[in-house]
């Protein structure tokens, strides 16, 4: 499961000409430099003029370094009626990402517990079912979800978003924390249980506690993933809780007349910070999950 | 594993599954099945119940855009797994060696994967704009005649949305093969130094069959991206120009929500989950056959 550098045997010069070792620096520099690019460019096009974007510097540095379009990008920028800017999805975005990913953690976590302490009659079969269907296209599950929510009185609320995306996250939240229950040893189970630990006191007392890392995992993938989710927000949403990226999309397709690059460029880095900044200060946790959610399942 | 106890805390562990089936019942298995009844019926607007049989497969299978939809997918899955696939081998292959800088590479290859695929979508709509995109680079650089227009070209805009998504995956594949290629004995290594055998012919015959489970991962993660397919799509073409870069999730959304052709939808998500079935199925398999073997 850990991919840290650190354990890597060393295996320098297993084919090292210096020639190809050489051939291979470049090579990785160059990569590097591709990946890098998007985020570049869209960092120096947010800071330029239109004029300067006009007279075509795709990658220059910005002459003069302007911001009143990264204020329209927040502030008023207009998507179809509404000229409110990407504040609204930014706030409905926090809204909808922290009670989802709190949700869907717990839901996993105890799920998982069940799962691996517990003999429950099929209970494997239930496990089986949900990895499978995490592998549906939303596409097919949407429409009953649309019919189940409308049901409730939950579309377009809120909570309707919350819970579809909850439901999206099982699978893969409890592959990750039954997976991670079972590297326990089950001898810390039955000592506790000899002691009297219930079930709730073990998984509260004990698990709990040591599956701090385990939790940092998934719940930085699922920040991620919940945050730049479109779908969902676009179809359960509504129009009083779209998320950013369903916002950003409605900014810079429903410009009439000239596109301001610019101002799209800015959105784009404003609906990125979030994920951006998690991402880059927990990047080897971020590593660790989508390892161990990927390849263990 | 497990262990007996007392009834008490037992009735707990159910009591905690309860919720977790209902959803899997009522969500993944009756919605599934709820939809694909659905997909025999004349629904349009709303869902009904009178049997049509076939019908909206056979009107589905006949319509234009459907059909560009699919070879769509197929096109996109034809480039964008093998590219993927090979750009994230090299690297990982590349960084398994033991580079300088290891971490700040791995860091620079994922970020991609970060960003949303909106996101994604509209950086590339940009870079390849025909006006002040690369193409300008190009003219700027000296090639006076250089024209890149292949996001407004209906022929070629399926080509910019490969080369976004490609960027947004290669990371990720990297990082998945990069485990299995942690795990892969030193003693292989040696084996294949001693003999002598070229780097390549080691990568393609030897080491990449070794680390079959992390290339069947990395192939399924690939293949969910493929009929997943929406949200790119949405930010960089829309579809366009006119139909040329539709796709199957993308049909289905319209005809849900705007066409108001539920009955039509319905068959075609039945037609894509039956396509993730058939390729994620073998995949699954082949995975676990692997694994067995391996331990």
């Amino acid at each position: 499961m850990t991919i840290t550098n650190s354990q890597a045997p060393v295996r320098r010069n297993a084919y090292a000409a210096p020639f190809s070792r050489a051939l291979v620096y470049a090579l990785l520099i160059v990569l590097a430099i591709v990946a890098l690019i998007p985020l570049y460019v869209m960092i120096v096009t947010a800071f330029k003029s239109m004029e300067e974007i006009r007279s075509g510097t795709l990658l220059s540095l910005p002459h003069a370094f302007s911001f009143e379009h990264w204020w329209k990008a927040w502030n008023s920028a207009c998507t179809g009626l509404r000229c409110e800017g990407l504040k609204v999805g930014f706030v409905n975005s926090f809204l909808i990402t922290i009670p989802s990913v709190a949700l869907a953690i717990a839901a996993g976590a105890v799920t998982g517990y069940a799962l691996s302490f517990w003999r429950v009659r099929f209970a494997n079969v239930l496990f089986t079912v949900l990895l499978i269907g995490g592998f549906f296209p939303y596409q097919v599950l949407i429409y009953p979800l649309v019919r189940i929510t409308s049901t409730i009185g939950l579309f377009n609320s809120l909570a309707g978003v919350i819970a579809v995306h909850v439901v999206f996250a099982l699978p893969v939240v409890t592959l990750l924390f039954r997976n991670y229950f079972a590297s326990i040893p089950i001898d810390l189970f039955k000592a506790a249980r000899v002691d009297g630990a219930g079930y709730w006191r073990f998984f509260f007392s004990i698990l709990l506690p040591m599956s701090v890392p385990m939790i940092a995992v998934a719940g930085i993938l699922q920040v991620t993933f919940i945050w730049n989710d479109y779908i969902v927000g676009l179809v359960f949403g509504g129009i009083n809780y779209a998320p950013m990226t369903v916002q950003l999309n409605n900014i810079v397709h429903s410009t009439y007349g000239e596109r301001e690059y610019n101002v799209e460029m800015a959105a784009t880095l404003l609906t990125s910070v979030i994920p951006l900044l998690v991402y880059f200060t927990s990047g080897r946790w971020f590593v660790r999950g989508v390892a161990s959610g990927a390849v263990k399942g | 594993m497990f262990v007996r106890s007392p009834s008490s805390s037992r009735l707990q562990a159910v009591l905690t599954l309860v919720p977790v089936a209902f959803v899997v019942l009522s969500v993944y298995v009756g919605g599934v099945l709820w939809a694909a009844g659905i997909s025999f019926t004349r629904s349009s607007m709303l869902p009904n119940y009178r049997f049509a049989g076939f019908a909206q497969y056979i009107n589905l299978f006949s319509n234009a855009r459907w059909q560009v939809s699919l070879g769509n997918m197929a096109l996109f899955a034809a480039i964008f797994i093998p590219a993927t696939l090979l750009i994230g081998y090299s690297m990982a292959a590349m960084i398994n060696r033991g580079v300088r800088g290891e971490n700040a590479l791995r860091t620079i290859y994922l970020y991609p994967f970060a960003m949303s695929f909106i996101v994604t979508g509209l950086v590339w709509r940009w870079l390849l704009d025909p006006n002040f995109g690369i193409a300008d680079v190009a003219r700027k650089l000296g090639f006076e005649n250089a024209s890149f227009n292949w996001i407004v070209n209906a022929d070629m805009a399926i080509f910019t949305i490969i080369i976004a998504a490609i960027w947004h995956s290669s990371g990720l594949v990297m990082v998945v093969l990069l485990a299995g290629l942690r795990g892969v004995d030193d003693d292989l290594w040696k084996a294949i130094r001693i003999e002598g055998i070229p780097a390549w012919k080691a990568h393609l015959f030897i080491i990449m069959p070794s680390i079959g489970a992390s290339i069947a991962t990395a192939l399924v993660l690939m293949s969910l991206t493929v009929v997943r397919l929406f949200d790119v799509v949405v930010a960089m073409t829309g579809g366009g120009p006119g139909i040329a870069t539709d796709v199957p999730a993308k049909f289905i959304i319209d005809h849900m929500f705007e066409r108001q052709q539920v009955g039509l939808a319905s068959a075609a998500a039945t037609t894509l989950l039956l396509l993730v079935l058939v390729v994620a199925v073998p995949l699954l398999y082949l995975k676990d056959r692997r694994k067995g073997a391996a331990r």
